[in-house]
């Protein structure tokens, strides 16, 4: 196995300085940085075959079409996904879940049916929910949490009625990192009958993503939170439901036959492929699926683990620090306030010393609402950060205690 | 003294230091020779969108001039508003809206107080001169 040091030297942009500082990066949970081999593998793309997939009959964009598939097929393999059919190229999470909203609600959704949501979720599983809600007169129902970070279990199994007709839910708190019990939120709601989406924007990258082992019915990721570029994502469908839903878009690639009269779609999975896709950004994911099986899931797990434990207790002995988020189940993210200093003044300083967090509300504005604040600084981390990254981000944090504290 | 004058005192202020913990620890202390607002007006009304921390302007208007009070929930953006109201306050609207802040990108501070920082300062400058420019309108009604 790699050591750390051979790991950081992977990712070009670790090395930088900001400031004349040496750049301290903990805000893998917005994006992550990218590994040396994914910017070899766009940059690939470009120097030697770039071409349009599908298309031509010429060498180039048969190398380019192949290429673009074994992406999908790395896909499919890293998830445990039973077809290749079952991979949708998005370009991100966002797009995979207005996608899914869309067709969902065109295909299946009544007026007076529900769709479950939790109180941890990114606004990008709520809103394209509200939107077909709207649309389709149908309402969303919101599964809370207590004080940790948690979702109430109990309240789950209340909302679930014959009138819920799908259940989207994050595998992890992008706000928080709480890590949410997705095996049982899918096997209650498949007694009834009721699919799942899972959004795995925050879960994919650390540890495993098994959607055969999960069951889920949908799962949604984004490239760029996993090492790969950006303006990539996947959905995952079981055959069942992507056979069944309507596209979302149309266009060149998706169709079967055109005329003016009547169209019919492609197979899976280009009926959901409208347009000329990001090839080159499905290629660098799958690179980046390849390098994060070369460090081996279970080991990034357990780096992450021990970093979480040391930043916890580092920072948790800071006078005046509030960490929000506090399940036992949760992944590397820790998410904070200092008592009267606004998050915005503590981010500024920690910037100006090399560090970078994020502060404001996430994109999860009902988790701050729930908790009575307007936001928190939060540093993400990712199995590439060490504990010395940590000791600075504490010392950075007393540093700013001692500025605004006078 | 003329707006510019007084952004001259500014950045040679801010020029005695050369650490940016020092320029940061001026700006705070800046901040709390703020003419802060009366918390009556601390409403929506006076709210300032755009900005990652709150910041609430109250204008007010003698006919003549202009006077700005002001408040912040966090502390560094409370030193660029108290910045802006040194420099921008107690003015007529014709010199409002005729003034160019430069010394924004001559204090030391411009990667953080770059506009693009979510800090809201294009915010408050956008509404301060929306202010003189809503008096001068009223004024020539008059």
């Amino acid at each position: 196995m790699k050591t750390i040091s051979e790991i950081r030297a992977d990712f070009p942009v670790l090395s930088r300085q900001v400031y004349g500082r040496p750049l301290v990066y903990l805000d893998n949970g917005a994006t992550t940085q990218k590994p040396r081999c994914v910017i070899d593998a766009v940059n690939n793309v470009y120097t030697t075959y770039n071409s349009n997939i599908h298309r031509g009959v010429h060498a180039l964009s048969d190398i380019a079409s192949e290429e673009y598939e074994n992406a999908r097929e790395k896909v499919r393999s890293f998830i445990n996904a039973a077809k290749k059919e079952e991979i949708i190229f998005t370009p991100g999470t966002t797009g995979s879940i207005n996608s899914i909203a869309f067709s969902f609600g065109e295909r299946y959704i009544r007026p007076g049916d529900e769709i479950i949501i939790s109180h941890l979720e990114h606004h990008a599983n709520i809103v394209p929910w509200q939107m077909m809600c709207e649309r389709k007169g149908a309402r969303l129902r919101i599964i809370p949490i207590d004080d940790t970070g948690e979702i109430i279990f109990d309240e789950y199994l209340k909302l679930l009625s014959e009138k819920t007709k799908l259940v989207s839910v994050t595998q992890v708190s992008n706000a928080l990192g709480t890590v949410l019990p997705v095996r049982e939120i899918i096997d209650t709601a498949h007694s009834g009958n009721i699919p799942v989406l899972i959004d795995g924007a925050q879960g994919v990258q650390h540890g495993t993503a098994d959607v055969a082992s999960m069951d889920c019915d949908f799962y949604v990721f984004s490239g760029h939170k996993i090492y790969g570029p950006t303006g990539i994502g996947i959905i995952y469908g079981k055959e069942k439901w992507l056979t069944e839903l309507p596209p979302y878009q149309g266009g060149g690639d998706m169709v079967d036959t055109v005329t003016f009269e009547k169209t019919t779609y492609n197979e899976l999975p280009f009926k959901f492929e409208a347009g000329t896709m990001n090839f080159a950004g499905a290629i660098g994911l799958g690179s980046a699926l390849d390098y994060v099986l070369s460090i081996g899931r279970e080991n990034i797990e357990s780096m992450e683990k021990e970093l979480l434990r040391y930043a916890t207790e580092r920072l948790s002995g800071i006078r005046g620090l509030r960490v929000y988020g506090t399940s036992g189940r949760k992944i590397a993210i820790i998410s904070f306030l200092l008592s009267n200093i606004h998050q915005y003044d503590t981010g500024l300083i920690l910037d100006k010393m090399g560090i970078a967090v994020r502060t404001g509300t996430h994109c999860a504005q009902p988790v701050m609402s729930r908790y009575g604040i307007e936001g928190t600084v939060r540093a993400s981390l990712c199995f590439y950060n060490t504990m010395e990254e940590i000791d600075m981000l504490g010392t950075g944090i007393e540093k700013v205690i001692s500025m605004f504290e006078k | 003294m003329t707006i510019n004058q007084v952004q001259d005192k500014i950045i040679e202020d801010f020029s005695v230091f050369e650490d940016w913990i020092d320029k940061y620890n001026l700006l705070i202390d800046m901040g709390r020779d703020l003419p802060l607002i009366d918390p009556k007006h601390k409403t929506k009304d006076y709210l300032i969108e755009g900005c990652q921390s709150k910041v609430w302007l109250y204008p007010e208007f003698n006919g003549h001039n202009v006077t700005f009070t002001a408040d912040s929930d966090a502390i560094i953006t409370r030193g660029i508003v108290a910045l802006l109201i040194r420099v921008l306050s107690d003015r007529t609207p014709d010199e409002i809206i005729a003034s160019e802040l430069y010394f924004i990108d001559r204090i030391g501070l411009r990667q953080n107080l770059s506009p693009t920082r979510s800090n809201g300062l294009l915010s408050m400058v956008r509404q301060i001169k929306l202010y003189a420019m809503a008096y001068k309108a009223k004024t020539k009604q008059l």
